[in-house]
């Protein structure tokens, strides 16, 4: 690990600042990723922001919203009971990740700021254009059974490994955030990824020193009939080979709308939005769930390894939207 | 910018620390001591013991425990969150103390195995590893059973696991399966396979505290 200086914000608008006046520094929550990147020097910061305890660890509850401080843990938001009432999708998303101390640890922030984990990325004897850019990307002609099919290019095909924003892309919620200079502004959930295009290493939307602050779920009835399933090399401690985040209202046997995320197979958490816009107003049928899949996967580009992703993922899809048509609302 | 109260005494350069005089003292210099470092006044507790370091910014709470609180009860496997072996409890929390750096637990209360005990009266889950013969060789025995303790409670809470038919509902001790014991101990592996009799040590401090 490189040296760095260790500095212990003392309140939110401090952790900001020290970020301005140090280009090299970065923000440690629960550090699952930044410590364990440390290690392996993927990732060098020159000063270390500790934000964990400036009393961002609190879910608030109202009818209209759940405010989600950046620094609750998986564990926190997974196992709240209203979490689990309203957006049972987010609740299973999250306990299909990693294993209850790595959920302890791990803070809601971090997990959507949450690196690739491709080992191309995490080997810095490999080329990989995602941690040194213009350098190539080695997992285009080596072993990517692991890798994205959704939102590559020649670039990158890093897979997105988190689980908790498969299902937090479908809940439509705002990412809030305090910038350096003291200003602050909300970024809908589903524009903060960057898939990879030409500049794999830009992957949030985020500027230096700009802290997520807290997230808002708003209100969603429908998701109260909703589901995460994930699919995997091994039943628990895993990445997704391939995941579906589905919603699903109905009105009897007909669709009034349904909601689609994917995991395992994209460059970032997807939203399949063509495929929900088909579903809208059809029978809830496994023939009519088979068609979303289909155009869910419409333009999937799969590599030497990975092509069963494609076929995996559309009937991970299915199952999914079959086992929410079940559930007992 | 203010960093903290003290900033001024708590980022005071220093030459490297008695965490290098320690190391060397032990014979057991693992990672490069550079010339100089920024070392981090840092305080915290380990199984009621309040110990006041001053140590190097990159010093994980697990070589801080071992290498320089001395207590090698908490072991090193993977050293990058794979494995569990270096499990201990945070603020009633399990979690793994390879990717915690030492600096970041200011004011934290850490248990180890070694707090575990009272006296020479081992905790019921350290009995019911030994009365179930959960374990072979021992390495990741003390993370497993960090982890049994914190997984018991966690089961008394209530609160869900992967494997749980359905999240909004609250789980039941008395009712509990052992794929529901095996998923919420799958954070800690072991290399023996000693799994199944794991699975039966939580099982019984489940059955146990139930009948009491």
């Amino acid at each position: 690990m490189k040296d760095f200086t260790f500095q212990r914000a003392a309140a939110v608008d401090d952790a900001a600042g020290a970020m301005a006046v140090h280009p090299g520094a970065m923000f440690l929550a629960g550090g699952t990723t930044l410590v364990d990147l440390m290690k392996v020097d993927v990732l060098t910061p020159d000063t270390v922001v500790d934000v964990r305890h400036l009393g961002m660890s609190n879910i608030d509850v109202s009818d209209d919203a759940i405010v989600v401080g950046a620094a609750v843990t998986n564990s926190q938001l997974a196992w709240h009971p209203v979490v689990r009432d309203r957006f049972p999708v987010l609740s299973e998303a999250i306990l299909s990740g990693a294993t209850t101390q790595i959920r302890n640890m791990a803070t809601v922030a971090g997990n959507i700021l949450q690196r690739t984990r491709c080992p191309y990325f995490r080997d810095v004897h490999a080329s990989c254009n995602r941690r040194q850019p213009g350098s190539g990307c080695d997992a285009l002609e080596g072993f990517n059974r692991g890798h994205a099919v959704l939102g590559v290019s020649e670039h990158c095909i890093a897979t997105h490994p988190s689980d908790m924003c498969v299902a937090m892309v479908v809940l439509d919620p705002e990412v809030h955030t305090l910038r350096p200079d003291g200003t602050t502004r909300s970024i809908p959930f589903v524009e903060f990824h960057r898939a990879p295009g030409d500049t794999p290493h830009v992957e949030v939307a985020l500027a230096h020193g700009e802290l997520i602050t807290h997230i808002v779920l708003p209100h969603l009835p429908a998701a109260r009939r909703s589901h995460y399933l994930k699919v995997r090399d091994r039943a628990s401690y895993e990445f997704a080979l391939a995941s579906a985040a589905v919603v699903l209202d109905l009105d009897g046997d007909t669709i009034r709308s349904a909601r689609l995320g994917l995991g395992g197979i994209a460059t970032k958490p997807w939203r399949a939005v063509e495929a929900e816009h088909f579903l809208t107003g059809r029978r809830a049928s496994d023939d009519t769930f088979r068609d979303a899949a289909e155009i869910a996967l419409t333009g999937a580009v799969a590599r030497e390894h990975n092509h069963f992703k494609i076929e995996l993922a559309k009937r991970t899809i299915v199952r999914a939207f079959a086992t929410a048509r079940g559930v007992n609302v | 910018m203010c960093i903290s109260g003290t900033s001024a005494l708590r980022w005071s350069r220093v030459f490297a620390t008695e965490l290098a005089t320690s190391r060397a003292r032990k014979g057991r210099i693992n990672i490069p001591i550079v010339d100089e470092v920024i070392a981090v006044n840092t305080t915290f507790r380990v199984n009621d013991t309040t110990h006041e370091l001053s140590i190097d910014p990159r010093l994980t709470l697990l070589d801080a425990l071992r290498d320089v609180l001395g207590l090698t009860g908490t072991k090193k496997g993977c050293d990058q969150g794979a494995c569990g072996a270096c499990t201990v409890i945070i603020e009633g929390q399990r979690v793994l103390s390879c990717l915690t750096l030492a600096a970041a637990c200011e004011g934290q209360h850490v248990v180890t195995i070694e707090g575990l005990a009272t006296g020479d009266e081992l905790h019921p889950m350290q009995a019911a590893f030994l009365h179930c013969d959960g374990f072979q060789c021992g390495y990741c025995t003390p993370g497993q059973i960090l982890s049994a303790v914190c997984a018991v409670q966690e089961v008394h809470a209530g609160v869900p696991s992967h494997v749980t038919p359905d999240v909004r509902n609250t789980v039941d001790s008395a009712t509990l399966t052992d794929e529901e014991i095996r998923e919420r101990m799958s954070g800690n592996l072991c290399r023996c396979a000693a799994y199944p009799n794991i699975v039966a040590a939580v099982r019984q401090v489940l059955a146990n505290e139930a009948r009491s």
